[in-house]
């Protein structure tokens, strides 16, 4: 008790106040504007972050992260473009509805789901605090490390059909984070003799470059698209009452988010995908989903939501980001000389509770806003394409030059925005670098730091949790391994009947597209510069 | 298709082959350089304290991933649309100019002009020539000003030319705007 009261202190005050209520409008507007997302408006706020209280920058980073996604309904229910990317499945059942005419109830059911997921979450996180507190302290050296390549293994095993890129990526920003001079002999690691490379590679440099200056760089280059917004009936209250009616398909969905969002490597696209389809199993009404069922939406929605308090634990508890936003914020921890890991829940368990209980209030407020403001934030949604462009080139000058007013940063973050504008062109994914430069980085310190105390292969993993994460690792590397092994046989290998059933869907690809869903899929087509799992 | 293939992300394969030979010669090159760009000490107590163990990790992860890529490729030599691609990654470029030239003129000419210049003259170029877009540029341009500098107090150092305005409001200037 004594906690909640001290994390209540540590939020009453004015500049949190606002930070909470920036962040959540901030994260909401951007959210509803299609080619913007979480990722780019936390690149850019980030430097300015750091003048601020750590409380205050991660309130607003905070705010934006949690409540970008209700925003990112609004187009993926009323213009088939989902917001940000991890609103994609919204667009199954949400935009059918607007084609019937119900985007209100669409709007409605989202708002309430995901307000659910986020309280779920929220409530799932306080009442795992004071387990956390207990398990962190035993996460010693080497199981941080085996935590850091579980989560590096698994951002490489989410990216199903493109593993190996993602392998290649993530190599990449593990050689960036080791560019500069090494910590311990001080020698100077590919600098190629270049004083500027002395000091490594940026981290916000890169991210701004990677999120933030690609997408402008995106946004530029493509054509402006006419924005038709359907008239639609009903109350945006009818959801919440809905929402009453399905209690297990929105439980279950905020559940897997949860889990999933603990996960590092993990996140929003795994936690929807599987409560989307968990959701249909369950369903009375299987053949529903994907034509405005009510329950597909609340699982998206649900799901996804329940993700941004989940990812914190991670962060908190080991110090260890689960995915590129949470990376991006572990750098305003390092900042202000808070670390976070076992240490925080032992010496400041009230600023960890203030940050739940601020994730708390932002759902309220969010939910609050949204239903005041829906009807002109749908406005957002008509930007042009290339002016916003323009807008965000200008933030990210702003993000870059106020790190430390350096030309040369600039010129790295322009060099990173065109590497990520091509891989956003051939649809690659950009997280395992930034995932590869954060968790490279921690994996060679805890390496470095548990093999003082190793003197046979085995003792590596002579304690429970190194070993249980060890058994993981294998058990997933193994289950991989094997999957693509099925999965890569040679057509020719293949039974008959697979080769035919293999032949008969390549014959029949694309008709669907061709006859049914024309106008659907012109507009989702148009967005594919969107990595679905960045 | 099922929601399991449509929300799977799909490599584009126009200009993939380019992009992987590339990536694939960037990696092998830097691993070549491994030797003379790290060292390697003698008497260390680990290979986990090596400065040449988790540059040598990243290099191989590199070339193995886009050399395994390589090889899965159906297509491994690029055609006339795979160059058609690779031109385009350059579209943005003249962009790139436009950042960088921005980035120059700021120390010179001052955050708050520049980036009004910089926001109304980007909107014309791109087409939107009307006085609607540009006095919502020019007012974007002063918010972000306004927001970052004024009242969020980021550091971006004061013009040269502000050296030119009168005591009070030069300090403004550099402070402010």
């Amino acid at each position: 008790m004594d906690i909640l009261f001290a994390a209540f202190d540590v939020l009453a005050r004015w500049d949190v106040v606002l930070a909470l209520c920036v962040g959540s409008i901030g994260g909401v507007a951007i959210g509803a504007i299609p080619g913007v997302g979480p990722a780019v408006a936390i690149a850019i706020l980030l430097p300015a972050t750091f003048s601020m209280d750590p409380i205050v920058g991660l309130t607003v980073l905070l705010g934006i992260y949690g409540s970008s996604m209700f925003g990112g309904a609004i187009p993926a229910i009323l213009i088939n473009t989902p917001g940000t990317a991890v609103n994609a499945l919204t667009t199954y059942d949400g935009y059918p509805m607007t084609l019937r005419g119900e985007g209100r109830r669409a709007l409605s059911l989202a708002y309430s789901a995901s307000f659910f997921g986020g309280v779920f979450s929220v409530v799932c996180l306080i009442l795992l605090s004071p387990l956390l507190a207990k398990v962190a302290p035993m996460f010693g050296s080497r199981e941080i490390f085996l935590a850091a390549l579980l989560g590096i293994i698994l951002v490489i095993v989410a990216h199903k059909g493109q593993m190996l890129v993602a392998t290649a990526l993530t190599g990449f920003g593990i050689f960036l984070a080791t560019v500069g001079l090494e910590p311990v002999k001080y020698t100077r690691r590919f600098t190629f003799d270049q004083t500027w490379l002395a000091s490594g590679v940026n981290l916000i440099v890169v991210v701004l470059g990677l999120f933030a200056l690609s997408q402008a760089l995106v946004l530029l280059t493509m054509d402006d698209e006419k924005v038709r917004i359907s008239k639609s009936r009903g109350s945006l209250f009818q959801g919440f009452r809905e929402l009453g009616r399905h209690p297990r398909v929105a439980s279950i969905s905020a559940a897997y988010g949860v889990v999933m969002g603990m996960i590092p490597g993990v996140g929003e696209f795994t936690a929807q995908f599987m409560s989307y389809t968990t959701a249909r199993k369950l369903s009375k009404t299987p053949e529903a989903f994907g034509q405005g069922s009510s329950e597909g939406l609340i699982a998206s929605e649900a799901a996804n939501n329940a993700v941004p308090a989940a990812a914190m634990i991670p962060l908190l508890a080991l110090g260890i980001p689960g995915e590129a936003l949470t990376a991006m914020m572990l750098s305003v921890f390092y900042v202000h000389n808070v670390v976070p890991g076992p240490g925080l829940f032992l010496n400041q368990m009230d600023f960890v509770v203030a940050l739940y209980l601020a994730l708390l209030i932002l759902n309220v407020l969010v939910v609050i806003f949204l239903l005041i403001s829906t009807g002109w934030l749908v406005h957002l949604t008509k930007i042009p394409n290339r002016f916003l462009g323009m807008c965000i080139l200008l933030l990210s000058f702003v993000g870059v030059y106020s790190i430390r007013n350096s030309a040369v940063d600039c010129a790295i973050a322009a060099v990173f925005g065109l590497i990520g504008f091509v891989l956003k062109r051939l649809n690659m994914p950009i997280v395992p670098i930034i995932l590869g430069m954060v968790l490279g980085g921690i994996m060679e310190v805890k390496l470095r730091a548990s093999m003082n105390r190793v003197k046979v292969p085995l003792d590596f993993i002579d304690r429970p949790i190194a070993f249980i994460l060890f058994c993981i690792i294998v058990i997933i590397l193994g289950t991989t391994l094997w999957r693509v092994w099925r999965e890569w046989a040679p057509v020719d290998r293949q039974s008959p009947a697979r080769r035919a059933s293999h032949r008969f869907s390549q014959r029949i690809a694309g008709r669907k597209t061709r006859h049914f869903e024309v106008r659907t899929k012109q507009q989702r087509r148009k967005r594919k510069y969107d990595h679905l799992g960045s | 298709m099922s929601i399991d293939t449509e929300l799977q992300a799909k490599t584009r394969s126009t200009g993939q082959v380019v992009f992987v030979v590339g990536a694939l010669v960037f990696s092998v090159v830097l691993l070549s350089q491994i030797t003379s760009q790290t060292v390697w000490i003698e008497n260390s107590k680990s290979f986990a304290a090596q400065p040449r163990f988790w540059p040598g990790v990243a290099l191989a992860l590199m070339v193995m991933g886009f050399g395994l890529q390589l090889w899965w490729l159906r297509r491994r030599r690029p055609n006339a649309q795979d160059w058609v691609e690779a031109r385009r990654w350059l579209e943005p470029l003249e962009y790139v100019l436009w950042f960088m030239g921005y980035v120059f003129a700021v120390p010179v000419i001052g955050f708050l002009p520049m980036s009004v210049i910089f926001a109304c003259g980007l909107t014309w170029r791109l087409g939107y020539r009307g006085g609607i877009y540009q006095g919502i540029a020019a007012s974007f341009a002063i918010a972000t000003v306004i927001l970052f500098k004024g009242l969020l107090g980021v550091k971006i150092p004061g013009a040269l030319i502000y050296d030119a305005l009168p005591g009070a409001l030069r300090n403004f200037f550099i402070l402010y705007l």
